[in-house]
């Protein structure tokens, strides 16, 4: 646990340091495609000043200025399969990124949506010694958390304290300064698999790149694609992607609940291939071009030419109707949003005060998704798009870019977590000079 | 048969390119995206190579010089062009003599580049000759460099210790004349200290009109007023302050009662208020005999 804790502490000083140099990338490794963007931070300094949301929901500090996206290799589920191969696909992304920023960017911050995530809620009490709240009781709050079990082979990867209680007055921020007797709070945990996030350090150390922050995807593209109210109100969002689809629950701007189910746009593509025998790229063709979920008596006379290159007129003459495609893609999509609406469900949804489900994500592009999601996932279900940052470029406006715009967004304003706060005094090795330090300031 | 070629040949001839830069040119690409590498190969790069370059082809002694004979051997043909020579010297305003001295003291070799030439060195050379008072030099077209000279006027014939000289108005020395009367037609001055009051030995001579024909020089007495020494050996003691108006009350008298014509050896006018005579011993001896004076008769 501590030797995770420094890595995380580590990272955090990284970015840091990008933000002081003042250029920074940022890395969506997706099932589909590699993404990457640069940011600009101009003014580093006006950022820690910020008193609750600055202008522009306060992206105003940064600026994109170098975008790729690339096609994704050697990535399934979100996680890293072939090394090599992602290896290249990143580099492919950065360099044309580079390219169009004209600059060098040495740390990255990355998300990826697989890794099996898991979400735990910790609740910690302390006893405060003197009625005033401070740092090292924070800081010791945390540490009474109790970690559940995480299993073997996981790291975390979110530990976020989603709320601090006063007594009896709950919902605070920032406790410190206040006065009461027993500090409780709540924090958030979400563990990954271990050796997905080995693989990625791995792979981003070999294109000569520091990893300055990792995210979950389903985090991140929760805060693009959720607006402020349906963050304070609580709302779910799905991300269908590629290889997973990620589903973050959000609640008074904290993310409570992640998770995400190893199934997205790929499957549908493979459905495709295989019910209209099809080649891969040709299945994804015609269901970006003619996929839909909904079927009416004009898809009965639209034919579509599948095509072939088999040299057989008879093979490459074939045309469907666009129903029968909907009638392949459909059960996938159903069975896709069933396994969300279930996982929503198990983490206790139905008893949040506002039901908001946004769908983002490449996937949430296929035509009349929303009126079959409204059916599965209730009534309140919108498509959202990720939020407009400065200098990004059109093409990567789209709900597929969700991720990686809330991926700068979390480079701006990281969420604290656990590693922000200080390492209580207890915790401490001993014969430490830094203790002893500690105690003379406090005391005198 | 012919889409089967066409396949073959396409699989063959376009093997699907792999868009992602290799390794070191992704490592090159950043590189090159790094600044200060930039900032060298783009500007201390080609500076190094042209100071190598130009370092390399100096570094041999005789492309050196062969660069130096190139420059001096421009410059000389430059320089010897019959525009810019000088062969004749010519010198005005100044008597024969002078113009010689002249001649002698710039010895220049001509005929001569005017680009040789150093006019203020020449300038300042002439000007060190005594008889010159303003000197102007300048090289005129055609080849001729004139010296135009303004000479120094002898005012007054000046003898001290060392020799005879003749001064100008502003007491400086113009010639040496081995006898005074070489210049007879100008005044003589005499003692220490005289070309400094020239001034006034001039104001003094200009007042002294009816005793001109009589007059033999002036002697400057300790350096600070003037004698005026007559034929006869009459002398006229002038005051410090104000000789001229002293010297013109006594012409005035002498004009009333000849007073210079009487056997008088000296004129004191030194003290305004009581100017005295000091006169011969014959006529001092006739003046008390005339007033019945006897003087009593001593030794002394």
């Amino acid at each position: 646990m501590t030797d995770l804790y420094q890595t995380q502490r580590a990272m955090r000083n990284i970015r840091r340091a990008a933000m002081q140099r003042g250029v920074i990338a940022i890395l969506d490794i997706g099932s589909s495609k590699v993404g990457c963007l640069i940011l600009r931070f101009d003014d580093t300094e006006g950022l820690r000043e910020m008193e609750g949301v600055g202008s522009m929901a306060g992206q105003s500090s940064f600026r994109v200025i170098g975008a790729a996206t690339t096609r994704s290799r050697g990535v399934r589920f979100g996680e890293i399969t072939v090394m090599n191969e992602t290896e290249r696909a990143i580099r492919t992304a950065v360099q044309s990124a580079q390219k169009m920023a004209n600059v060098r960017v040495d740390h990255v911050i990355a998300c990826f949506s697989g890794a099996d995530p898991r979400s735990y809620g910790l609740a910690g009490e302390w006893e405060l010694q003197d009625s005033v709240v401070s740092e090292q009781d924070v800081a010791r709050v945390l540490a009474a958390c109790e970690v559940p079990d995480i299993g073997d082979g996981r790291e975390v990867l979110h530990a976020q304290p989603v709320n601090f209680a006063l007594d009896h007055r709950s919902g605070l921020g920032d406790p410190r300064g206040q006065i009461g007797n027993r500090l409780s709070c709540d924090l958030h945990l979400l563990t990954v698999d271990a050796a997905v996030v080995q693989n990625l350090i791995y792979c981003l150390k070999r294109c000569d790149l520091e990893l300055a922050g990792m995210a979950s995807s389903a985090y991140v593209s929760g805060i693009s694609s959720l607006v402020e109210d349906e963050q304070e109100l609580g709302a779910a969002c799905i991300d269908m992607g590629g290889g997973a689809t990620g589903i973050s629950v959000f609640m008074k701007k904290h993310m409570i609940y992640a998770d995400s189910v190893r199934m997205g746009g790929d499957h549908v593509t493979s459905d495709i291939s295989k019910g209209l025998q099809v080649p891969l790229t040709t299945a994804e063709r015609i269901k970006t071009k003619f996929g839909g979920v909904h079927a009416t008596g004009m898809d009965d006379r639209e034919m579509i030419e599948i095509g072939g290159d088999s040299g057989d007129w008879e093979k490459d003459r074939r045309q469907v109707s666009r129903t029968e495609l909907i009638g392949i893609m459909r059960p996938r999509v159903e069975e896709i949003l069933e396994e969300a609406r279930a996982r929503l469900d198990a983490a206790g949804f139905d008893h949040l005060p506002s039901q908001q489900i946004v769908l983002t994500g490449g996937g949430s592009q296929i035509p009349g998704l929303d009126g079959l999601a409204a059916r599965i996932l209730g009534q309140r279900v919108r498509l959202g798009r990720p939020l407009r940052v400065q200098g990004l470029p059109q093409a990567a406006t789209g709900p597929a870019f969700s991720s990686a715009v809330g991926l700068c967004l979390f480079a701006a304003h990281p969420q604290d977590e656990w590693w922000d706060f200080e390492i209580p005094a207890e915790r401490y090795p001993a014969r430490s000079l830094k203790r002893a330090f500690k105690w003379f300031k406090e005391n005198w | 048969m012919r889409s089967l070629e066409h396949a073959e040949h396409r699989t063959r001839q376009a093997p699907r390119r792999d868009p992602a830069p290799s390794r070191i040119a992704y490592r090159l690409h950043r590189l090159w995206l790094t600044p200060f590498v930039r900032m060298a190969l783009r500007v201390g790069l080609p500076a190094f190579v042209l100071a190598f370059g130009v370092g390399l082809y100096l570094a041999d002694t005789e492309r050196r010089e062969a660069l130096g004979s190139v420059y001096t051997d421009l410059h000389e043909r430059l320089k010897n062009r019959p525009e810019f020579l000088v062969n004749l010297l010519s010198v005005e305003g100044a008597s024969p003599e002078l113009s010689e001295a002249v001649r002698n003291t710039l010895a220049l070799p001509l005929p001569q580049s005017s680009l040789d030439l150093d006019l203020e060195a020449a300038r300042a050379r002439i000007a060190t000759l005594s008889a010159v008072a303003t000197v102007d030099v300048r090289v005129q077209s055609g080849g001729i460099l004139q010296v135009v000279i303004q000479e120094r006027v002898p005012a007054f014939v000046w003898r001290d210790a060392a020799g005879i000289w003749l001064v100008d108005e502003t007491g400086m020395r113009v010639a040496e004349v081995s006898n005074r009367n070489d210049r007879a037609d100008l005044p003589l001055i005499v003692g220490p200290g005289a070309e400094k009051a020239i001034a006034e030995a001039r104001q003094i001579l200009a007042s002294a009109g009816p005793l001109l024909p009589r007059l033999r020089g002036l002697v400057r007495m300790g350096e600070r007023r003037w004698d005026i020494v007559l034929d006869r050996d009459q002398r006229i003691l002038l005051p410090v302050r104000q000789p001229v108006l002293a010297l013109e009350r006594l012409i005035a008298l002498d004009q009333a009662q000849d007073l210079l014509g009487r056997d008088v050896l000296a004129v004191d006018l030194r003290l305004q208020s009581r100017p005295s005579l000091r006169l011969s011993p014959y006529a001092l001896a006739e003046m008390r005999r005339l007033r019945g004076i006897i003087p009593a008769e001593n030794e002394l």
